[in-house]
């Protein structure tokens, strides 16, 4: 099972889970999420981060990725993101990819 | 972040299309809907007195077939559908639901399963998730056999639903335990919300019975009374408070009691539609208990949107045209569109009456009688809900 109720740090490497999804609704031309009987509409940002929310890709790599391309200070990104994944992550909508470490 | 929709019929809703379609008026908006419910069938092997299914029910032959549904999901998609709710009656009772959840998924549907689970095994569950499944929605009718298998007229109910409820977290399903409440079950509620996190549920319905159809004519046997009401409530409260992050609990109170009458389906047509097991197109699933109204069926020759938007039975009662006083000149009246029209119509006779659980309606004190009357009845036994029209709970079972 995917791992629920996670707390989000800078080396999460986040995921939504199988059942949220982030789809381009084209009858409205917005992002929505797709969740268990809800649907969320995200902001610009919101949806510009769920996009790297990849799996691979660190919290930290993330906040670098967007402190970069908006050449904005990374601490005031850093805490935006990392609030912003533990809104959704409070509400179910995100998971993690854990190692398994051998 | 905004939350769109509380798509579940009963739940208050919020204003999701006015906000995703930048509508200005939002009396006068009625885009497709987000989510829509499909009734599959009407078939199912449990008896719940407060069933939400119509008095009349449809009968297997009047079903619409898979191709049928097909045809409906794939239509529901192109017009800009984003979830479907696969109801009844009991969804699972349907052979062809595997396909049916199959073919939401390959159109782009989000899916949800509302079920009694009782039918389900293991590899149908397994099935349905291969299929695309993406949510499973139980109901409990307690915390335990006794009351639980009771209320459902079913017996061996209540093991099997808690043995399903672990399969589909063992799949890695979301999983919502929705808890129908009433004076019989009340006092299970705090079990009831333990049970809901032991089952590792993300979700929990405590939804308070809305009084139509067969609920309307279990009433006596199953409203609270006032004092359960305000516990309730505390109960509530309390455990949202305590289970933040963990559980999540939508709650729908028993309106006879409120002050204020609840903003039905978001408002006639504006927000929602059903699909009955014949293909009715219909603003609410008891909306066919108001009399005089015309439904569409999925069957004739006009398309799903021409409906929703053109129908009469949808433009009746939509936005705010309609209304009399006092809801004319209220200042709530874009806020809870009038409350419901099937209780307006159920109760005073006139659907476009304003809801009686409206404290500025003439029958709004008989009503909150009426509820005490009923809690006070000692009335305990349930007529239980089949296709026979009914049948009353015998006294030595009780």
């Amino acid at each position: 099972m995917a791992p629920r109720h996670i707390q989000v740090a800078e080396t999460s490497r986040v995921v939504l889970p199988r059942h949220t999804k982030l789809k381009f609704d084209e009858t409205r031309q917005v992002w929505v999420i797709l969740a268990p009987e809800r649907v969320l509409a995200p902001d610009e940002i919101a949806v510009e981060v769920l996009k790297l929310c990849d799996g691979v890709r660190s919290v930290a790599g993330i906040i670098d990725e967007l402190a970069t391309k908006y050449a904005a200070p990374r601490d005031v990104i850093a805490t935006d993101v990392v609030a912003m994944l533990q809104d959704l992550a409070d509400k179910g909508f995100l998971t993690e990819v854990r190692e398994t470490t051998s | 972040m905004t939350e769109l929709t509380e798509t579940t019929p009963q739940v208050d809703a919020n204003d999701g299309l006015a906000v995703l379609e930048r509508r200005g008026s939002v009396a006068e908006t009625y885009g497709i809907p987000l989510a829509v419910l499909l009734e599959l069938t009407h078939r199912c092997p449990l008896q719940c007195p407060y069933c939400s299914n119509p008095l009349e029910l449809d009968r297997a032959g009047q079903e619409l077939t898979t191709a049928e549904w097909k045809k409906v999901l794939s239509e529901l998609a192109e017009i800009g559908v984003l979830q479907v709710h696969f109801s009844g009656g009991e969804p699972t009772a349907r052979k062809d639901i595997v396909e049916l959840v199959q073919h939401a998924n390959d159109v782009g549907l989000y899916t949800n399963l509302i079920t009694s689970a009782v039918l389900l095994t293991r590899e149908r569950l397994k099935e349905l998730a291969d299929a695309g499944l993406c949510h499973v929605q139980i109901s409990f009718q307690g915390n335990e056999p006794v009351v639980a298998d009771r209320v459902g007229g079913y017996k061996g109910g209540h093991s099997k639903k808690l043995e399903v409820a672990k399969w589909t977290r063992e799949l890695d399903l979301p999983l919502t335990v929705n808890a129908v409440m009433h004076r019989q079950n009340l006092h299970q509620l705090p079990d009831i919300i333990q049970m809901a996190v032991d089952l590792d549920a993300d979700r929990l319905e405590v939804a308070n019975v809305q009084y139509y159809g067969w609920a309307l004519k279990n009433r006596a046997s199953l409203m609270p009374t006032y004092e359960q009401l305000e516990e309730t409530d505390r109960l509530v409260e309390e455990a949202r408070e305590r289970l933040k992050g963990t559980l999540t609990i939508d709650y729908v109170v028993p309106d006879y009691y409120a002050l204020r009458p609840k903003k039905c389906m978001g408002g006639w047509g504006r927000q929602f539609f059903n699909i009955s097991p014949s293909g009715k197109v219909l603003p609410c699933h008891a909306a066919e208990s108001i009399t005089g109204l015309d439904f569409m069926s999925v069957r004739s020759n006009n398309s799903i949107a021409w409906i929703w938007q053109n129908s009469e039975a949808f433009n009746r009662y939509r936005g705010t045209g309609w209304m009399k006083e006092p809801c004319k000149s209220c200042e709530f009246r874009e806020i809870d569109f009038g409350g419901c029209r099937c209780q307006a119509f159920a109760l005073t006779g006139d659907a476009a009456n304003t809801d009686p659980a409206c404290t500025l309606s003439p029958l709004h004190e008989s009503i909150f009688k009426q509820a005490e009357r009923d809690a006070a009845s000692g009335q305990d036994r349930f007529l239980y809900r089949n296709f026979a029209g009914g049948t009353p709970e015998n006294g030595n079972d009780a």
